[in-house]
C-alpha cells in the first residue's frame, strides 16, 4: 500500500517551469503596475482627515435622513429606486433582441460576432458619457438617468441573456416538433419555460447593480441620489453624506436580501 | 399553505383512479401586478416621456456622430493615462483579492464556528460592497491627494467585498474531510486550512480574481472624474472642453484595451477551471 502511495507520489504531475513562468509573469506585471503609485500627494495629515470623514459618517445628519419632503433622503432613495428600476426593464427589454441576434446557435456566425462587438461597445463606454447625451435630449433630471442606466444594463444583461439563449435545450422543440406543435406552441411550451427564470434573474441581479452604482448618475446630473451626494462630500458636510450614505446603504442591503430570495426561488423553480 | 394560496385556491384534478391533485395557482399575475404597479410608480417619478424620446432621440447621436471619426493624432497622449488605469486595477485588484482572504476564512461557517464573529465579518463585507466605488475614491483623493494611488485604493476596497463575498460562499460548499483530518492529527486553523482548503478553492478564487479585474479597467475609467488618476481624467477633461473626437479616440483605445485583457483573461480562466 504505502510502496503504491510513494510510486504515484513520486509520478504526480509536475509542471513547476509552467508555474515557475506564471509567478514571474505575476510579479513582474505587479512591479510594474506598483511604478503608477505615487505617495508625493499623501498629506501628512492624511489620517487625520480620514478620522474626521469616518466620524461625520457614523454621526449621520437625522434631520435630513427622516425629512420627507423632495430634499429629504426618503425621497431621493425613492427616486433611485425608479430610475433604477425603470432602467432595468428598459434595459431587459432592449437586450432580448439584441440577444437574440448575438447568440451563435440561432444566427450566423458573422451576423453573431457583429453583435457581440456592439454589446461589447455599449459595456465600455462610461456611464457619465452615456449620462451626457441624454442630457441632451431629455435636460438633466431623472429621466436621463433612467436612459443611462437602461443602456449601461444592457451590455451585462444580453452577455447573460446569450449565455442562457445558448444552453436552450432544442431535444425539447425536436419533440414538440414531432407531437405536431405550431410555432407558437413551440415558443409558449418550450422555449419561454426555459428561458423565463434565467431572464428574470438574470434582471433581478441587475437591479441590485444599478441601485448600487446610481450614485454615477450624480456626476453628471441625471438625477437619483448621487447628486446630493458627490456635493455633500465636495463641500466637507460629512454629516450630511453620512446620512445619505447611510440610507442607501441600509437600502442596497435590503434590496439584496429580498432579490437573492426571490432568485434562489427561481432558480430552485 | 401561503396566503396565495389561501385567496386564489388550487385547482383540483381528479384522475381516473380517483386520486386528486392539487394544481396551485400561476403566480405570474401577482409578479405581474407587482411589477405594473412598480413601473406606473417609477414613470411617474421619474418622468418618463416617450414623446420626448421618440422626438429627441436625434440629439443623442450629435454627439455620437462627432466622436466618428476619433482625432488618432490625440493617441500619444492616450498610452500614459492609459497605462495608470491598467496598473491601477491591476494593483488594485491584486490588493484586495490578497488581503481580503482571511476575512472570507473568518466569515465562512464550516471554518468558524463561532456565530458571532461570523456574522460581523459578512456585516463588514456587505457594507464594504454596498459603498460606492465612487464615493470610496473621493474620500481616497482627500487622504493621499489627487492621483493614481486614491484610485488603486478605491479598486482595492471594492475588489475586496467583491471577491469576499464570493470566496466565503466558496469556501463553505468545499470538501471539509481533508480539513477535519488534519484538525484531528493535531494541526492549527491556518495550517489546515492552507494544506486542505486552499488547494480545492484556489481555480475558482484565481478565476473570480481574474474575471474581477476584467471589470475593474472597465470601472477604473470612471474614478477618474473625482480626481483619482487615469483614462477618467482626460476623458472629464475633453468632456469639458466639448472635443468629442479626442473623447472618440480615449473610448476607441479604452474598447481595444478591454477587448484584449479580457480575452486574454478567458483563456487564463479557461486553463484553470
Amino acid at each position: 500500500m504505502s510502496k503504491r502511495v510513494e510510486v504515484a507520489y513520486e509520478q504526480r504531475p509536475r509542471r513547476w517551469v509552467f508555474e515557475l513562468a506564471v509567478a514571474l509573469v505575476v510579479i513582474a506585471l505587479l512591479l510594474w503596475s506598483g511604478s503608477a503609485v505615487e505617495t508625493a500627494g499623501t498629506t501628512q495629515n492624511g489620517a487625520l482627515i480620514a478620522w474626521n470623514i469616518l466620524a461625520g459618517i457614523f454621526h449621520p445628519d437625522t434631520g435630513l435622513l427622516f425629512n420627507l419632503t423632495t430634499q429629504g433622503v426618503p425621497y431621493l432613495l425613492l427616486e433611485t429606486i425608479c430610475i433604477a428600476f425603470l432602467g432595468t426593464v428598459v434595459g431587459a427589454i432592449i437586450s432580448i433582441p439584441l440577444a437574440f441576434l448575438s447568440a451563435s446557435n440561432l444566427t450566423p456566425k458573422p451576423v453573431a460576432f457583429i453583435g457581440r462587438m456592439l454589446i461589447m461597445a455599449v459595456r465600455t463606454v462610461p456611464a457619465f458619457v452615456y449620462g451626457l447625451m441624454f442630457i441632451r435630449v431629455t435636460g438633466p433630471g431623472a429621466f436621463a438617468g433612467l436612459l443611462t442606466m437602461s443602456l449601461c444594463s444592457v451590455g451585462m444583461v444580453s452577455k447573460m441573456y446569450i449565455e442562457a439563449i445558448e444552453d436552450l435545450d432544442v431535444r425539447v422543440l425536436e419533440s414538440l416538433d414531432a407531437a405536431g406543435c405550431t410555432t407558437w406552441q413551440k415558443i409558449r411550451y418550450g422555449i419561454l419555460p426555459q428561458l423565463m427564470p434565467n431572464f428574470a434573474s438574470t434582471a433581478i441581479y441587475r437591479f441590485d447593480i444599478n441601485l448600487r452604482d446610481a450614485t454615477v448618475l450624480g456626476l453628471v446630473g441625471a438625477g437619483g441620489i448621487g447628486a446630493p451626494l458627490i456635493f455633500a462630500m465636495n463641500s466637507y458636510r460629512w454629516e450630511e453624506a453620512g446620512s445619505i450614505l447611510a440610507g442607501l446603504i441600509v437600502l442596497v442591503l435590503i434590496v439584496e436580501w429580498i432579490s437573492t430570495k426571490i432568485r434562489v426561488k427561481l432558480a430552485r423553480g | 399553505m401561503s396566503v396565495y394560496d389561501k385567496v386564489f385556491p388550487p385547482k383540483i384534478f381528479t384522475l381516473s383512479n380517483g386520486k386528486q391533485i392539487r394544481k396551485p395557482r400561476s403566480r405570474a399575475p401577482l409578479a405581474a401586478a407587482v411589477l405594473l404597479a412598480l413601473t406606473v410608480l417609477s414613470v411617474k417619478v421619474t418622468g418618463f416621456d416617450m414623446g420626448i424620446l421618440v422626438s429627441r432621440i436625434r440629439e443623442f447621436f450629435v454627439i455620437l456622430g462627432e466622436m466618428i471619426p476619433p482625432a488618432w493624432d490625440y493617441m500619444p497622449q492616450i498610452w500614459q493615462p492609459l497605462f495608470d488605469t491598467i496598473k491601477m486595477s491591476l494593483l488594485g485588484s491584486f490588493i484586495g483579492s490578497v488581503l481580503v482572504v482571511p476575512f472570507a476564512m473568518l466569515a465562512s461557517t464550516n471554518i468558524i464556528h463561532n456565530r458571532i464573529v461570523v456574522a460581523l465579518m459578512r456585516l463588514l463585507l456587505s457594507i464594504i460592497r454596498t459603498l460606492p466605488t465612487l464615493v470610496s475614491a473621493l474620500i481616497a483623493t482627500y487622504v493621499f491627494g489627487l492621483g493614481t494611488l486614491a484610485g488603486t485604493t478605491a479598486i482595492a476596497i471594492f475588489t475586496f467585498a467583491y471577491i469576499g463575498k464570493i470566496l466565503y460562499e466558496e469556501i463553505e460548499t468545499v470538501d471539509m474531510g481533508p480539513f477535519e483530518a488534519m484538525e484531528a492529527m493535531g494541526a492549527t486553523k491556518a495550517r489546515a486550512f492552507i494544506s486542505s482548503i486552499v488547494p480545492q478553492v484556489l481555480p475558482s478564487y484565481l478565476s473570480n480574481c481574474l474575471f474581477c479585474f476584467e471589470g475593474n479597467v472597465r470601472y477604473a475609467s470612471i474614478l477618474g472624474y473625482v480626481g483619482a488618476g487615469g483614462l477618467g481624467l482626460i476623458l472629464n477633461e475633453k468632456i469639458g472642453w466639448r472635443e468629442y473626437a479626442s473623447v472618440g479616440m480615449i473610448l476607441l483605445a479604452l474598447f481595444v484595451t478591454v477587448f484584449l485583457i479580457e480575452a486574454i483573461s478567458r483563456a487564463a480562466r479557461k486553463r484553470l477551471v
